[in-house]
């Protein structure tokens, strides 16, 4: 259907079409039909926090599934999540004027001794892409950086990322300072990076190893679904 | 144009590079998040000492402590006004350790990547890619490389913009690129992309191939992407010594010395004639990978069961360049 495509105007499809072009759009990364998009969906009434879900997460979940399976690649999920971006922009200030619920929040950083930020600015991208709060330290931080964010910020999530074996080992520091202080099970911890593996994480007492950016948001969102599960219970 | 890596290329069958750089130097007490490159300035001894290691294990070629010697990547430590001056040092000490030996040995200048994305997805242009490219080669160049060595790049893009600033240098050159996601590079180009793409070059390489990446088998996967599209080009494969394990709060690669020199035979069977390390490989690996290309009569060109059979398993089940690879899961709008 390649030839007709130029032809869309988005205003005149309903509201199941709309959202499913969205995904279209948000798979190619056209950042302005997103940011028209979510305003049609206003227009018509939709809550932002339905807008932020059904079309938005929604789409960057396709996006994401297609990373981990290794169909797209880093430079079409960082134009996809630039037009999730565009559409975000928009929705910001109107989901906390709503009060919308929040999906969750992340504190993610490189330990000590590892500049490297390409695999970890993805994660952060890819995460506020499936709508959580993203708290980003950047690189080279030492534990009392964590610690002084995870104070800060109450964040549900704290991740920590590395490239270099020689700095995977400070991992285990952090998540070590934060059992003697008894913080340990306030938070998820997720860690990923290239020389990573699952044995690892589990060996320095991380909740998980997320081998990309794709795999850490449906970790995060399943560790947010039982925290739900566990409250509602409780 | 001939020069010292042209001659070897004519009259070697096989050449051994080196191994590791960064899993050496951090052996000699190198500090996570500190820049290998301070050390050329620094501590010129224990980078004389990482050279001589690799050439008295027996490499043909080694390439200079300047994978990270690019002003984008020193920027990060405060240096980026150094480029020039320590990559210049690296390709020195490399220089009179070289011409020490009774054997041709080829002083490569290493140049790794800018850690930035290339623009219109990131924010680097090309043009400034160009610029801190050919900064580190007059630095690699005035220090006395023979060949400037472009490895463990993700895309193809920066690639591109390399090629161009070895011009401007005039110097001739290899690069390698390094396919660590399901077979392909970080940015999705599979082997058969890039060799494509090699052969399209303005000032293409004097040889191309694959570094780092996952595991060895991976490699040697790649090599045979590499061989498939027919060019004539020499290929490089420089594969890590197996894994990276955590044991006891270190981290040590699993790849034996024996199971370096299984891939240094398959590697030159597969059809790559540069051979070498990357990380994890160590001067004891280098010396049984020696001996074996040595000893070792040519053999047929291996299947990929042979490889997982002698090396251990892939990472991914496909590496892109079959008729295999999974459909998009949405309609395309308007890109091709």
């Amino acid at each position: 259907m390649s030839d007709q495509e130029d032809d869309i105007i988005l205003s005149e499809l309903d509201n199941e079409e709309l959202v499913q072009q969205m995904f279209d759009d948000l798979y190619d990364g056209l950042k302005e039909e997103i940011e028209e998009g979510v305003n049609i969906l206003l227009e018509r009434g939709w809550q932002p926090y339905q807008v932020l879900t059904e079309a938005l997460v929604g789409g960057m979940t396709i996006v994401g599934k297609d990373f981990r399976d290794g169909i797209l690649f880093v430079p079409e999920v960082l134009l996809a999540a630039n037009a999730m971006k565009g559409g975000m922009a928009i929705l910001k200030p109107l989901l906390a004027e709503t009060g919308a619920p929040r999906v969750g929040t992340m504190v993610i950083g490189t330990v000590k001794g590892d500049i490297h930020d390409i695999g970890k600015n993805l994660v952060s991208m890819m995460m506020e892409g499936a709508g959580f709060e993203v708290v980003d330290l950047g690189i080279n931080n030492p534990v009392e950086k964590y610690l002084e964010a995870l104070e800060t910020e109450a964040p549900d999530i704290l991740g920590m990322s590395a490239l270099l074996t020689t700095t995977m080992p400070y991992m285990k520091v952090v998540i070590d300072t934060m059992i003697e202080q008894g913080k340990r099970d306030d938070y998820v911890v997720l860690v990923g990076g290239a020389p990573l593996n699952e044995e690892f994480g589990k060996a320095i007492g991380a909740d998980a190893y997320c081998r990309d950016a794709a795999v850490a948001v449906e970790t995060a969102k399943d560790f947010m679904a039982r925290k739900h599960n566990k409250l509602a219970a409780g | 144009m001939t020069n010292a890596f042209s001659k070897m290329l004519a009259a070697r069958d096989w050449i051994l590079a080196d191994g590791a750089t960064g899993t050496n130097l951090f052996n000699m007490g190198l500090e996570s998040g500190d820049a290998p490159e301070m050390w050329n300035d620094q501590h010129p001894d224990r980078i004389e000492l990482l050279y001589k290691q690799a050439v008295d294990a027996g490499s043909d070629l080694f390439l200079t402590n300047s994978f990270g010697g690019n002003a984008a990547r020193l920027k990060l430590h405060g240096a980026e006004k150094r480029a020039r001056e320590l990559s210049r040092i690296s390709a020195e000490i490399g220089r009179e350790v070289a011409d020490r030996y009774d054997r041709p040995v080829v002083v490569a200048g290493s140049v790794g990547p800018t850690g930035e994305i290339m623009a219109p997805m990131g924010a680097l242009t090309h043009e400034l890619a160009v610029e801190i490219f050919h900064e580190q080669a007059e630095g690699l160049k005035e220090g006395g490389a023979d060949v400037l060595w472009l490895e463990t790049i993700s895309a193809p893009e920066e690639y591109k913009a390399a090629a161009e600033a070895f011009k401007l240098a005039d110097m001739p050159w290899c690069g390698t690129m390094s396919f660590d996601t399901a077979g392909r590079t970080m940015m999705g180009l599979t082997s058969a992309d890039m060799a494509t793409m090699v052969d399209k070059l303005g000032n293409p390489p004097l040889a191309y191939g694959a570094n780092c990446g996952v595991g060895a088998s991976d490699l040697l996967r790649t090599v045979l992407g590499f061989v498939a599209q027919g060019s004539e080009r020499p290929i490089i494969a420089k594969g890590n010594a197996g894994i990276p394990k955590y044991h006891d709060g270190h981290i040590h690669y699993d790849g034996t010395p024996d199971l370096m020199a299984e891939y240094a035979i398959l590697a030159r069977d597969a059809g790559a004639t540069i051979i070498g390390g990357c990380c994890g490989t160590m001067p004891e690996h280098l010396s049984k990978m020696r001996e074996a290309l040595e000893t070792r009569p040519r053999g047929e060109r291996p299947t990929l069961d042979q490889i997982t059979g002698a090396l251990g398993a892939f990472s991914s089940a496909a590496d892109g360049t079959g008729d295999d690879t999974p459909e998009p899961r949405r309609n395309r709008r308007r890109r091709a």
